[in-house]
């Protein structure tokens, strides 16, 4: 057998490693499945129309609800009538503050590791209004359309103060408590006076508006009461924050609340829960029959929060060459005195350039709204449209090339922690993408031209930091078959991470893909896992390397005298062909099927705890990206058109291409809207979304969206299980602003403010 | 429940006996009523289905086109006369809305489309004078970066959403109509109403009146004709601007033009004031850019949509100008 044969098997860390102590072997292995391009494996299901999504499950005597929302953003109910609704055709019941049992208000997000609560306002406990759009009534009925009918009959009076508008709010800001548990501010030097000595500069104002969530899936949730149990049927991204936040609210145990969520058709930081979960949940109780509440488009928009309006100030101050003097990223969004979320839109700047100085701090004003929330690259999204802009202008100025600007400041540790970076390849995925691209220095701005329309290439980097929450955990489940079963809390809203964790744990067992069974979407399997913040697949992979470890040291316990394993220890044998190998001589081999059946059992079961992420003190680890677009933009009407996008990225490696791609590209067209359409219509006299629809809140057509390229490096991340730092969100970063950037190559019109609609170019 | 009646005309008389005297509201694809009805917006008694009567489009004696009202946007888009005789008709429809949508919608329908103006959506939240005469609008003061420039009134700056009557009033097409005391032709560009202080009324039609077809004259300029429409993307989005326009030239010399602009009133808007203008004119971008500023002279813009002026103004030279130069956009 050849040393490179040897190789195949797949190694089993030692005991109490963590990423720090040493690549996870996986990482080295050059065989295998990963990086190939695999369908999603419940892509027939779901072309099939069988994958059951929240609001196809039917419970034995299930009604259907319907909310009724608020039109006031700030006051009071004063008068409700529910008579007409409880006297219509089909109702069971109309819960209004004045029926709804007291319930506890839902745990903040980061205020507890399950927390997941949007909000911490109360829901439907008094007769207090704090946006528009809350819920007011929820009516059950017997079918949906009595139940839509009932609601409209429930007559409500207010008394309304008028909202606090961004104008009146900005004059008194405050200082969030932290941004996403990181520091608000970070300082190193005095980057002012940096900047005011530096001999080139650019020091800029950049606006961003809000965004909502306008995921495939509107919200919806089928649940039901089985005694003080709740059974949820839910639209989730984080199973066992929902199952445990329920609880809270409720004053149950976790365990008492068994949710499931196999399938979800898109979350985008939006599928979190919500109050629509908790008055369907109360009305349940109080009705005693289970509930199926489906939010219509426009009750997404009244109930699910999205992203902020920013305003952000970038200033760079650098010398005649371009190296970076003073970098100063700061701003303000808006938030409720009960949402846990800023927008960290300044985190960019920490970690992407070598400066002299470094000012990063943001500020919030409290407006009467519903809480903005999770919506992709929170933070980074827009806070790389206005650094990569900035950095844009700066090369303007210098009129040097904006790709050498940025390679000429490329740091060698990361600037606001000192730490070292565990992979960072940008320059890489600058050069390779530029190639591949066909960069060339730009024209003059406005002078190039093909009948009516000016054409403009422009470019940006991208970047999210890699994240890996504690808690996670994974049960896998060996039968004497040889099929592996891994259960993990986790969560797939159709990115294809079943697929991928089946690729990622096949590997490591030494497994065919069919062999290997992966299990999510229930809140009842160990540990805790949330789709957010790209932290999955290095979650999940992080907590099956410990399972493995269980795995195989069980197995080993079990193989008999005669085994080829016998007297081995776990640090000496390693996953392949269906079975377990010395990795110093693999013809002492035994399959998994054998080890079980000569030891009479029909299955094995472990469960481990993933190591403590460890390697996120240790290191700066971000995924970074060179985004490359041409855009055209008409020479009379002024409307701009996206050509082509490149898109070269550095996240580690990459598990399945072709997930991978469609998460690349489905960031970057969300990127495309980002820059030339998105934008909630939010009429500050009455705190009141005004395009609660995907008729008027725009993104984009298929027309909209070009030709995208794709390419990475695929150089995994030694600190990193797997190797993969994660690529939910990264697509959607530096799009905005190399769509800026070319617009203005296209035309000499700087837009700072998104989107860049025809108006702001004529 | 609200409840309502559903009826499947089986001819004009019978429609238009079904309708006669009570709340009913004649059906055509639905694309638009039924998403009304679904809002609130609309709450009829009655619905008679018209999507049985003519969808003919026929030859007339004098060289022009009759377009049965109950044809889908698609076939009309579609028919080889349109295409050969009035490509700005095809071009207007094809613009708007989506495969879909075109599939189902009638050209009656299309007609009698309604503004998407939020605020007249919005039942629950927002005052309109359009739903409910006399409450007030809140368009005015509020987002109205796609209302109206000409011709609205402090009651309602908004627009009609139509692509295809842009065309049509371009055409100078005419309105068939019938009702349960006879028949009777109205020109397009009179069909629909300016807002003044009854922006509840959108049309000259009395009630229980029936759109039976709409006639299309000879064909005029085809050759040197075009509808642009101006949009935030690509596709399904409505008019922020949109022009249809024909240019007859004798030379150099601007001898004839109809123009008409869309996103930017209650109607379809008929730029006669450009077209007088233009008239005699040499064919240059600078006579169509001053056509353009007579037109746009009374132009009142709102708080978010002055920019429409400027994209009227370049949007209507820019079309005259390719027309000009042979080039269709």
């Amino acid at each position: 057998m050849s040393t490179e044969d040897a190789g195949r098997a797949v190694p089993v860390v030692a005991e109490d490693w963590n990423p720090t102590a040493g690549p996870d072997p996986l990482v080295r292995a050059k065989h295998g499945l990963i990086g190939a391009q695999v369908s999603r494996l419940d892509g027939p299901l779901k072309v099939r129309g069988e994958a059951r999504f929240a609001a196809e499950y039917v419970m034995d005597g299930m009604v259907y609800a319907a909310l009724r929302y608020s039109t006031i953003a700030r006051g009071r109910i004063a008068a409700l009538d529910t008579s007409a609704a409880e006297d219509a055709d089909g109702v069971v019941l109309v819960m209004t503050y004045r029926n709804a049992p007291r319930m506890q208000p839902p745990p903040l997000f980061l205020t507890d590791p399950k927390a997941a609560g949007g909000s911490d306002l109360p829901v439907m406990q008094d007769d207090s209004i704090h946006w528009n759009g809350e819920p007011v009534a929820i009516v059950l009925a017997e079918t949906q359309e009595q139940a839509d009918h009932a609601a409209t009959a429930i007559e409500v009076e207010y008394e309304s103060s008028p909202p606090r508008t961004f104008e009146e709010a900005r004059a008194h800001p405050r200082t969030p408590d932290s941004l996403v548990g990181q520091p608000v501010e970070v300082l190193v030097g005095d980057a002012e006076a940096a900047l005011i000595d530096a001999p080139r500069s650019v020091d800029l104002t950049y606006r961003t508006p809000r965004h909502n969530h306008n995921a495939i899936e509107p919200h919806a949730v089928t649940l039901g009461w089985d005694g003080d149990d709740l059974i949820v049927h839910d639209a989730s991204q984080g199973v066992t924050g929902h199952a445990w936040t329920f609880a809270q609210v409720f004053g149950i145990d976790e365990e008492q609340v068994h949710l499931t969520s196999p399938y979800v058709g898109g979350g985008f930081g939006g599928k979190t829960l919500w109050s629509h979960h908790l008055v369907g949940a109360a009305a349940s109780k109080l009705a005693g029959r289970p509930v199926r509440v489906t939010l219509s488009r426009e009750g997404v928009y009244r109930l699910v929060g999205g992203r902020t309006i920013t305003e952000q100030r970038v200033a760079i101050g650098a010398d005649d060459d371009g190296h970076f003097k003073a970098l100063i990223h700061t701003g303000i969004s808006t938030m409720t005195p009960h949402n846990a979320l800023a927008e960290q839109f300044t985190f960019p700047a920490r970690h992407m350039y070598a400066t002299e100085t470094l000012k990063t701090d943001q500020q919030v004003v409290d407006l009467d709204m519903l809480s903005n929330s999770f919506m992709r690259a929170p933070g980074e999204s827009v806070g790389t449209f206005a650094l990569e802009s900035a950095i844009d202008e700066l090369a303007i100025e210098l009129d040097l090339d904006p790709i050498e600007l940025r390679i000429r400041n490329e740091p060698d540790k990361d600037p606001s922690t000192g730490l070292p970076y565990s992979s960072r390849h940008i320059v890489d995925a600058w050069r390779a993408g530029a190639e591949r691209f066909g960069w060339a220095p730009r024209a003059q701005p406005g002078t190039r031209r093909e009948g009516d329309w000016l054409i403009g290439t422009g470019c940006a980097t991208a970047t999210y930091p890699y994240h890996r929450f504690p808690g996670g955990a994974a049960r896998i489940t060996l039968d004497k078959t040889g099929q592996a079963t891994i259960a993990v809390p986790a969560n797939d809203m159709g990115m294809g991470t079943s697929t991928t964790q089946t690729i990622v744990t096949a590997d490591r067992l030494g497994l065919p893909l069919e062999r290997v069974t992966v299990a999510y979407g229930d809140s009842s399997f160990p540990g805790n896992l949330l789709a957010g913040g790209s932290s999955q697949t290095a979650s999940i992979a992080g907590a099956v390397i410990s399972a493995q470890r269980a795995l195989v040291k069980q197995l080993l316990a079990l193989a008999g005298d005669e085994s080829p394993l016998a007297g081995l220890t776990a640090e000496e044998v390693g996953g392949r062909d269906e079975g377990l190998c010395e990795l110093a001589d693999p013809t002492r081999w035994e399959s998994y099927a054998e080890i079980l059946n000569w030891a009479g059992r029909d299955q094995v079961t472990v469960t481990a705890s993933a190591s403590d992420p460890a390697e996120m003190q240790a290191y700066s680890m971000h995924s970074t990206g060179a985004i490359f677009c041409q855009v055209r933009v008409n020479a009379i009407t002024r409307e701009t058109r996206v050509d082509r996008v490149l898109g070269s990225y550095d996240c580690g490696r990459i598990i399945n291409a072709k997930t991978a791609a469609s998460q690349f590209r489905g960031g970057i067209i969300m990127g495309i809207g980002l820059a030339l359409m998105e934008d909630t219509n939010f009429d500050e006299r009455t705190a009141r979304i005004m395009n609660p629809s995907l008729a008027e809140y725009h993104v984009p057509v298929h027309m909209d969206v070009p030709a995208i390229e794709l390419m990475w490096t695929d150089i995994p991340d030694p600190y990193a299980p797997a190797g993969a730092r994660g690529i939910g969100e990264i697509g959607i970063t530096g799009v905005a602003a190399a769509v800026a950037n070319a617009v203005y190559n296209a035309t000499g019109r700087r837009v700072r403010d998104l989107p860049i609609t025809l108006d702001k170019l004529l | 429940m609200i409840e309502l009646t559903y009826a499947r005309a089986t001819d004009i008389d019978d429609a238009v006996r079904r309708a006669t005297g009570g709340e009913g509201r004649y059906l055509g694809g639905g694309t638009n009523l039924v998403d009304l009805m679904r809002e609130t917006v609309e709450t009829p008694a009655a619905l008679v289905d018209v999507t049985g009567l003519s969808q003919e489009i026929t030859p007339t004696a004098d060289g022009g086109l009759m377009i049965g009202a109950a044809a889908r946007n698609t076939a009309v888009a579609e028919n080889q006369a349109v295409r050969s005789g009035y490509p700005m008709l095809a071009r207007a429809i094809v613009a708007g809305a989506s495969a879909q949508i075109r599939n189902m919608a009638t050209v009656g329908g299309n007609l009698l489309q309604r503004t998407r103006c939020t605020y007249f959506y919005d039942t629950d939240g927002s005052r309109c004078n359009k739903r409910s005469p006399g409450e007030g609008c809140d368009a005015i003061g509020g987002f109205n970066r796609n209302h109206a420039i000409l011709g609205a009134s402090a009651a309602c700056v908004a627009t009609h959403p139509s692509d295809m009557c842009v065309a049509l009033a371009a055409l100078d097409a005419v309105v068939h109509l019938r009702s349960a005391s006879g028949a009777r032709t109205v020109d397009l560009c009179d069909l629909h109403r300016l807002p003044e202080d009854r922006p509840d009324i959108e049309t000259v039609l009395e009630p229980g009146e029936l759109i039976t077809a709409i006639e299309l004259p000879p064909p005029n300029a085809a050759e040197r004709s075009t509808y642009r429409k101006v949009r935030d993307r690509s596709s399904f989005a409505f008019a922020l601007v949109s022009v249809a326009a024909a240019l007859e030239l004798d030379g150099d010399t601007v001898t004839g033009a109809r123009l008409a602009l869309g996103g930017v009133a209650h109607k379809p808007w008929r730029a006669r004031r450009a077209e007088e203008v233009l008239r005699g004119q040499p064919a240059t971008e600078s006579a169509f850019l001053e056509a353009a500023d007579v037109e746009l002279a009374a132009a009142e813009p709102l708080a978010d949509n002055a920019f429409k002026v400027e994209l009227a103004r370049r949007t209507l030279a820019g079309v005259l100008q390719q027309l000009t130069e042979g080039v269709r956009t």
